[in-house]
């Protein structure tokens, strides 16, 4: 004999769980679940991902294109330094900020809707949801970044072949130059949420992206030579970057060297994320 | 079960709420009353954790909001209309919240279907008026089946029979033993939705009572009296100790301080001809003015009327 449901209870029990403490307490994946449903359920993530997916490739296949034609009449020195790797990955200057600003979205918007108050309600242990939000877009950055990496590299020796000097993913470096393609465009999304979650106003996030990820670099150029080459040096998505190129350039950190210097940049950027979602009224 | 103790919020040096304590029982409808910039919205962030007060403390059962273990098990909340991401289909935006408590996604369907949602269930938010998305945002505050429900301001936007059936819904869920907290700045809507109320004005508690009390302690009653020979009836009831003041929109007298028997007596003892004799009781609006009149944030200077 079970009691008749109340009409807004959850049918099929003799009793509302909530109402008799039967109730599991949620968890981390939990959160992991609904950030996923999240980012899966909004047309502009789609759109993004696509617009991700057609600069990488694309301005990769253009560059690799362009420079096999124009590779017969270059200068010694950019023979000398000439890195089929970064040719062949060069659609990732562009296609890093639709990646990017994705990541910035998927937590600006929360503010920008009000959604971010259903948000913290649902889930007011605020870590969790920030470490959720992390968790899924870092993985869906890493997927689509590896994928488009190699599809761009593998698209990219083809048309360097015959004109210009190619390579192979098993010639010295090239596999991790690629590989690492996918693993910096996923710290740069932790760097990127963690930049929404500071700044939580969509453009805001995004000026301060830009700065990071072209303006500053640029200044930097500005600046007296010793000064360029300690600030280009350390800057943490031009130290990234260097782990995603075979032949080095001077005056930086090593690959790894440099990438762990962007990761640490990461780190730093999530405790203040996480301190100051912490602290704030939502 | 909502203890509110002590509860202070300040934003620089304006204080939006003062030392407010009251509480929530289970099994009835407790409105909470109080013009606009009261601090109720505030509030009720508070007791969901959302901001954090400057001192006091809100618990449900005993807990935080941040203690609870699955959150929309235990309290269901509407907080505005809007607070969801207009990209996001209704059964998605629900299914977000069902997931992150790990509440049974079959839940979604139910609750979509109890207020009335069911046919939109796939359309995305952007669209939705303003009563639809008060209904999605009731839709995810049922979700959980939670004993305790607050909601903010859950007739804005409505129309008629919408509000009909908030007010509806808001008795039952009560009915059943939950404690449901309702935020409204309207009276009459209070009126005849809620059992108790805790009315606050600038953050401080101003009344705390069952809606019967706090007509009865707001006082003001007149007895409205229209007659052919008014001049004389308010030298007599002046004389007996009444006070008395014109009635703004026809000719009479609203007498104060007496009952409508004694100046019947007193009419009939002195041979005036008596047109009309009505006790009147102030209105739930009116109690309501009266008592929030001094913490009013924005009032209107003057009270024009017409002449």
């Amino acid at each position: 004999m079970t009691a008749p449901a109340p009409p807004f209870g959850i049918t099929g029990g003799d009793a509302p769980a909530s109402r008799t403490g039967r109730v599991r307490p949620a968890t981390f994946l939990d959160a992991v679940r609904a950030e996923t449903t999240k980012l899966r359920s909004v047309r502009s993530t789609w759109i993004t991902l696509l617009i991700a997916t057609v600069l990488s490739i694309g301005i990769s296949a253009l560059v690799s294109a362009l420079t096999a034609n124009h590779y017969a009449s270059a200068s010694p020195v950019d023979k000398a330094t000439f890195d089929p790797t970064s040719i062949s990955l060069a659609g990732f200057g562009l296609g890093q900020l639709a990646i990017a600003i994705l990541a910035i979205l998927f937590i600006t918007s929360e503010y920008s809707s009000g959604m971010i108050r259903t948000s913290l309600a649902a889930v007011p242990k605020r870590g969790r949801l920030l470490g959720a939000k992390v968790v899924v877009y870092t993985a869906v950055a890493l997927v689509l970044g590896e994928v488009l990496a190699f599809i761009s590299f593998l698209v990219g020796q083809v048309l360097l072949e015959g004109q210009a000097p190619h390579v192979t993913l098993g010639d010295h470096d090239v596999l991790r130059a690629v590989i690492a393609t996918g693993l910096y465009l996923a710290v740069l999304s932790i760097i990127s949420i963690g930049f929404g979650t500071i700044v939580r106003s969509t453009a805001g996030a995004i000026s301060l992206l830009v700065a990071v990820l072209f303006v500053l670099p640029g200044v930097a150029h500005a600046l007296p030579t010793s000064w360029e080459r300690a600030v280009t040096k350390y800057w943490p998505t031009e130290a990234g970057r260097q782990v995603t190129s075979v032949v080095p350039t001077d005056h930086v950190l090593g690959p790894w060297a440099g990438f762990a210097d962007m990761c640490v940049f990461a780190v730093i950027v999530m405790v203040v994320a996480a301190v100051v979602l912490q602290r704030r009224d939502a | 079960m909502i203890e509110v103790r002590n509860l202070t919020k300040r934003y620089g040096t304006t204080v939006a709420v003062d030392d407010l304590s009251f509480s929530v029982p289970a099994g009835r409808v407790t409105g909470f009353l109080g013009p606009n910039g009261a601090g109720k919205s505030t509030t009720m962030r508070m007791i969901l954790g959302l901001d954090a007060p400057a001192s006091g403390s809100a618990t449900i059962a005993g807990r935080t909001y941040h203690d609870l273990p699955a959150p929309l098990y235990e309290v269901g909340a509407l907080l505005d209309a809007k607070a969801m991401h207009g990209g996001r289909s209704a059964a998605n935006h629900l299914k977000v919240l069902a997931q992150s408590n790990g509440i049974p996604a079959s839940r979604v369907k139910e609750v979509l279907a109890m207020v009335g949602l069911d046919a939109v269930a796939r359309r995305r938010t952007k669209g939705f008026s303003l009563g639809m998305g008060q209904r999605l945002g009731i839709a995810g505050a049922l979700l959980g089946d939670p004993g305790v429900l607050l909601f903010d301001e859950p007739v804005n936007g409505l129309d008629p029979e919408g509000i009909l059936w908030v007010r509806n819904m808001m008795k039952s869920l009560a009915a059943e033993g939950r404690t449901v907290l309702v935020s409204s700045h309207l009276m009459n809507e209070m009126a005849v939705t809620a059992d108790y109320l805790v009315v606050i004005g600038r953050g401080k508690l101003i009344s705390e009572g069952s809606v019967s009390d706090f007509i009865e302690r707001s006082g003001h009653r007149s007895v409205l009296v229209r007659s052919p020979d008014l001049d004389r009836l308010k030298q007599l009831v002046m004389a007996a100790g009444a006070s008395v003041r014109p009635t703004p929109d026809r000719p009479g007298l609203e007498v104060a301080n007496m009952d409508s028997a004694t100046i019947g007596q007193i009419a009939a003892a002195n041979g005036v001809v008596l047109h009309e004799l009505t006790p009147r009781q102030a209105s739930l609006e009116e109690a309501f003015m009266e008592l929030t009149a001094d913490s009013v944030e924005y009032a209107a200077t003057t009270t024009g009327r017409p002449r």
